[in-house]
């Protein structure tokens, strides 16, 4: 199981373990000892936020500030959670360790890809996860034992999550046959971008979703 | 000089915060989660967020500019190759790996 784990989650190694390193550069900037940085990996494992937080951080922001600002940037994953609410299966341990660990691209990933027949699927999912927040841990851990003394060699590796994504969006393509969902997106997005650049991630999935349930009820009342 | 106690409140709050948006719709829509529109959301859903989230992390790439090529290759490159091969590893890689070698070189 571990090496189809491994196999899934590669495009997601090369995207975290750089970011990862870029995260820990930055931070070692900050003057903090270095475990903090993957302190910071374990716990919070969400990149923008932690991004943020550099900032945050050498802004000395007050805590209000902080969590206001992290829940808004990270609110997408409302919507992420709302649409896997039977896929991640019932309540445990493994299950609390899923809804933490729900980045984008694991989100990503447990959306399209199957799980093999002879695994169990939270099982499945629950290592995906893992082995995903390791990738991530271990390049905040990296980048800021390294510090500056690393020349990145490893520049436009981070491509391979815009990649990941463009596969996706061709299996989800493959899945669902339906050029609705992929129209609603885009134009969501043009929208969005156009009216509310700085929005343009949480807004257009909200418009999005908003699209999506509309043309549904307007469908039922003309049924009904 | 450097504030311990301000840095791991600082780390617990952004935990929780992140926490909180991931784990709300779990406990405030399990009991719908059999509900008809739940199940609809839960179709079209991911398709929509893949395709936003490949627009998001386009948006700054600059159409205009001589960089922009290197993008449209390795993005074309992608495609290409899974349309064709329908392997997602080697997609991806090849798409990555094209794109390193263009923008470093």
């Amino acid at each position: 199981m571990i090496r189809r784990i491994i196999k899934e989650t590669m495009p997601i190694m090369f995207g975290y373990i750089p970011m990862g390193m870029t995260f820990g550069v930055l931070f070692h900037g900050l003057g903090y000892p270095w475990y903090f940085s993957t302190l910071m990996g374990l716990f919070i494992f969400a990149g923008a936020a932690q991004f943020m937080a550099i900032g945050l951080l050498s802004a000395g922001a007050g805590l209000t500030e902080v969590f206001i600002s992290t829940f808004m940037l990270n609110f997408r994953h409302v919507f992420y959670g709302l649409s896997i609410l039977e896929k991640y299966g019932k309540w445990g341990l493994r299950k609390v360790y899923l809804v933490f660990g729900l980045t984008d691209e694991t989100y990503s990933l447990v959306t399209t890809i199957k799980t093999p027949k002879e695994f169990d699927e939270q099982n499945y999912y629950f290592y995906i996860t893992l082995v995903n927040q390791g990738y991530w841990v271990i390049g905040c851990t990296l980048g800021v034992l390294l510090g500056d003394l690393v020349e990145f060699n490893t520049e436009g590796m981070d491509f391979a999550l815009t990649a990941l994504f463009i596969v996706l969006v061709i299996e989800q393509w493959k899945n669902i046959r339906d050029i609705l969902p992929f129209m609603i997106a885009t134009l969501s997005s043009i929208f969005v971008l156009i009216l509310f650049p700085s929005q343009m991630l949480v807004g257009s999935i909200m418009l999005s979703i908003s699209i999506l349930i509309t043309i549904r009820v307007i469908k039922n009342k003309s049924y009904g | 000089m450097v504030d311990t106690g301000y840095l791991l409140s600082f780390i617990l709050v952004m935990t929780v915060a992140t926490f909180a948006t991931r784990l709300l719709p779990f406990v405030i829509f399990q009991k719908q989660s059999k509900h008809p529109m739940m199940s609809y959301i839960a179709k079209y859903t991911p398709p929509m967020i893949m395709s936003i989230l490949v627009l998001y992390v386009l948006k700054n790439v600059d159409f205009n500019s001589v960089e922009s090529i290197n993008t449209l290759v390795a993005i074309a490159t992608t495609v290409g190759i899974h349309l064709w091969k329908g392997n997602s590893l080697l997609s991806i890689f090849a798409g990555t790996f094209l794109y390193m070698y263009l923008i470093q070189s």
